[in-house]
């Protein structure tokens, strides 16, 4: 008999077709309708303002592997993704150099230094924003009354954002305004439909699970109601509340972020509800008017207690 | 009724139809057989024949007399060749008696039971005729027949779930040889004097849960449970879980909660023993995948050579880039087509490469698919961290002992890391470790 070519490996011999590719490029796939709600509202230079993140984002990741003489790995799609979400929360006018920046603190100190791909703690697109906040306040507090159609935002005129309006001048923004997208903001945070439809495409998917937004928006929803309920003239009503700032943004595809977030069941409840108070007290409470970035990132640094507390009794031994 | 199942689990695509509708047929009578004097978990046997000597059909080849053994016998009349290390499907060479065919297949006599045995007499059967579990572990059957005192037995579970993909031979057999199951079923409960008797089956097989119906329907003790099709619904402590709604502690075995898990080939070899006398010689295995020509359910001799089994089915086509002796989720690749079929080979699969897991290592995401699908309820993906970085005292507070290797983990990863691997070599480590201090 000839000598046959045989493959010897442990089993499992047959897997899921599911890769890691597969998933990150599902979750970009997912933001597209965001990307363009925000090129019809912002203009051609918001759809600008995106894409110069993503490339910047490859680019970074590609310098800090060939550094560190890893595999080249910029097309597994996290890169893109961190990118393109990392966009999403910026300012439709934010000067291209800022925008570039946040990228390479979001892909550089959010990722690579921790070791990259599966080893950060905070959500890299958070920190690469929560830098900017911070190194570039009043670009990053500007915002711009939407365009209502594709357009070249020029004379465009400042405006405030819906929680701002609500926070500093009790002043409620229309729902359905808020739910397509026609109110001043950030980016991505604009059009609630086009994110719901991305993050429904997800679900189908399987790739988010829903404790986390849920949790997240439910606690959202559910608190600012209670308070709203107590003193209507003082506290905007839960559907504002929902729909208003990063709140879709973050619960759908931030805080749902694999690495970042924890991995039991228990846990994603417990990070969705501690992230939906935290953006809560922030907005009601704290000196700022949006807290869900915060609120994040916050429950990013508790993840790793989380997972240790909430494992799953083995099978077999009685709780 | 709502099939029942255990929670957790995954769906692999089940590539049963090449072979779920095939009758078995009698395999090649090989001139050659090639009999490992390990078959069994637990002691290796000594052999019972000298070089030169002639057997018969169920002579006696090997022997132990260790708790945990299994006697060895000969599916073929002609004459022992050597006795000496030969390819084993583990990929090492193991000492094996070989055996050449006269072609005449004259028998040892044989002789069953009274029709009413005592169940001494079912239990000591049983170990003569070298039973082991058929389903893949191949663990001595009269050792769970014989629970440690203080633990009755009350629940008898005949497994035919049959989950790895591919696999029909218990399909099969069930379809074709349901009365025979049923016999070795009374026997098994009247051997360890159970009350209540159950057949899990997973919907995808309806005519075999037809037929266990159809000839247990007399039996009020005894019932036919479909289950989910679902991976690793064939596992011990997952069946159980499933049909009785409890839980088996780690490291006890099914007879602490009061039931005894049997694989449906296995009660068949019981019947066969108890009833004619024969010892466990042959088997039904499949022979699938896309590279086997001609794909079957086979009975053959146990000791047949793979090459002989593949040539049967018309030899391979393609490019076949795994050679798999059980299924695709456990079974053991082979180096080449030399090994025998041994008594716990469920199946010989040839893979080609669009069947198999392509690999394309990336870094663990957390995603958490893996903690989602385990029905031992561990988190896989630190076990696989623990032992790439080295922290094995963390091992065992995760209950690394808990997990069945059932490779759903690995399944369903989308970074396609090599958990049971780690997860083995976990295990390796620190019975390594144990056995260090114990020492010092
Ligand atoms: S950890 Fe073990 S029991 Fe759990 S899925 Fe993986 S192989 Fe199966
Ligand atoms: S399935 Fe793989 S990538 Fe996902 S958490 Fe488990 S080990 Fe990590």
């Amino acid at each position: 008999m000839t000598e046959e070519k045989l493959k010897i490996s442990p089993a499992p011999h047959i897997a899921t077709t599911e890769t890691v590719e597969n998933i990150m490029y599902s979750v970009i796939y997912s933001l597209i309708p965001a990307g363009i709600v925000a090129g019809y509202f912002f203009g051609l230079r918001a759809i600008a303002l995106i894409i110069t993140c993503i490339l910047t984002s490859i680019a970074t990741e590609y310098v800090f592997q060939k550094v560190r003489a890893k595999p080249i790995s910029v097309f597994d799609g996290s890169a893109i993704l961190t990118g393109f979400l990392f966009a999403l929360t910026l300012s439709p006018r934010l000067p291209f150099y800022m925008a570039m920046i946040g990228a390479v603190v979001a892909i550089g100190i959010g990722k690579q230094v921790f070791g990259g791909l599966g080893h950060n703690i905070f959500n890299p697109a958070l920190v690469g924003r929560a830098f900017l906040v911070a190194a570039f306040p009043v670009a990053m507090g500007s915002w711009y009354q939407p365009l209502t159609r594709f357009g070249v935002l020029t004379d465009a005129s400042t405006g405030a954002t819906p929680l701002a309006l609500m926070k500093f001048e009790f002043e409620t923004t229309a729902i359905s305004s808020m739910f397509f997208g026609q109110i001043s903001g950030a980016l991505g945070e604009t059009s609630a439909a086009a994110l719901l439809a991305g993050a429904a495409y997800l679900f189908y998917k399987g790739y988010i699970e829903w404790r986390i937004p849920f949790g997240l928006v439910g606690t959202v929803a559910g608190v600012s109601g209670i308070m709203w309920l107590i003193d209507p003239g003082r506290y905007p009503d839960p559907v504002f509340s929902v729909f208003a700032g990063g709140l879709i943004l973050g619960a759908f595809f931030m805080a749902t972020d694999y690495v970042t977030s924890p991995i039991t069941p228990v846990g994603k409840l417990i990070f969705g509800i501690g992230g939906g108070l935290l953006v809560v007290v922030i907005r009601l409470w704290g000196g700022m008017q949006e807290g869900v970035m915060y609120g994040i990132l916050l429950m990013n640094a508790l993840t790793p207690i989380i997972n240790r507390y909430t494992r799953p009794t083995t099978f077999g031994v009685k709780q | 009724m709502r099939p029942l199942t255990f929670p957790r689990g995954i769906h692999p695509r089940d590539h049963k139809e090449a072979t779920n509708a095939k009758l078995i047929e009698d395999g090649p009578l090989p001139d050659v057989i090639i009999l490992p004097l390990q078959q069994s978990a637990g002691a290796c046997c000594l052999p019972a024949v000298d070089s030169g000597d002639k057997v018969l059909v169920g002579q006696k080849i090997g022997d132990s007399e260790a708790l945990i053994a299994a006697p060895i016998h000969s599916p073929v009349s002609g004459t022992v060749k050597a006795i000496e290390p030969r390819p084993h499907h583990t990929g090492l060479k193991l000492s094996s008696v070989v055996i050449e065919s006269d072609g005449q297949q004259k028998h040892v006599e044989c002789k069953g039971l009274s029709a009413n045995p005592s169940p001494d007499e079912i239990r000591r059967k049983v170990r003569d005729a070298g039973i082991v579990g058929l389903g893949g572990a191949a663990f001595p059957t009269q050792v769970k027949l014989d629970p440690p005192k203080g633990q009755e037995i009350v629940s008898l579970i005949i497994n035919g779930c049959e989950c790895e993909p591919y696999l029909t031979g218990d399909h099969r057999i069930m379809v074709e040889e349901p009365e025979q199951i049923l016999d070795g079923m009374l026997l098994l409960m009247k051997a360890v004097e159970a009350e209540n008797g159950y057949i899990g089956i997973e919907t995808n097989k309806p005519d075999a849960i037809e037929a266990m119906i159809a000839v247990t329907e007399k039996y009020p003790d005894i019932e036919v449970i479909a289950l989910e099709e679902k991976y690793p619904q064939g596992s011990e402590k997952q069946l159980i879980e499933a049909i009785l709604d409890v839980q088996v502690a780690p490291n006890m075995l099914p007879c602490s909660v009061g039931a005894l898990v049997q694989n449906v080939a296995t009660s068949i070899a019981v019947s066969k023993a108890c009833r004619d006398g024969l010892p466990l010689v042959e088997r039904v295995i499949t022979v699938s995948g896309n590279g086997i020509a001609t794909p079957k359910n086979l009975r053959v001799a146990v000791g047949t050579r793979v090459s002989d089994v593949i040539d049967f089915c018309g030899g391979t086509r393609d490019q076949v880039v795994k050679l798999i002796l059980g299924g695709p989720m456990m079974g053991t690749t082979l180096v080449g087509r030399e090994a025998p079929v041994v008594k716990g080979t469920s199946a010989i699969l040839a893979l080609t490469n669009d069947e198999i897991a392509k690999v394309d290592v990336h870094p663990c995401i957390k995603c958490g698919k893996c903690v989602e699908v385990c029905p031992m309820l561990l988190l896989p993906y630190r076990f696989g961290a623990m032992v790439e970085f080295g922290v094995f005292d963390e091992l065992e507070d995760n209950h690394i002992f808990n997990c069945i290797e059932c490779g759903s983990c690995a399944f369903i990863c989308p970074s396609q890391l090599p958990l049971v691997q780690y997860i083995k070599l976990g295990k390796y480590s620190l019975a390594q470790s144990r056995e260090k201090s114990r020492s010092a």
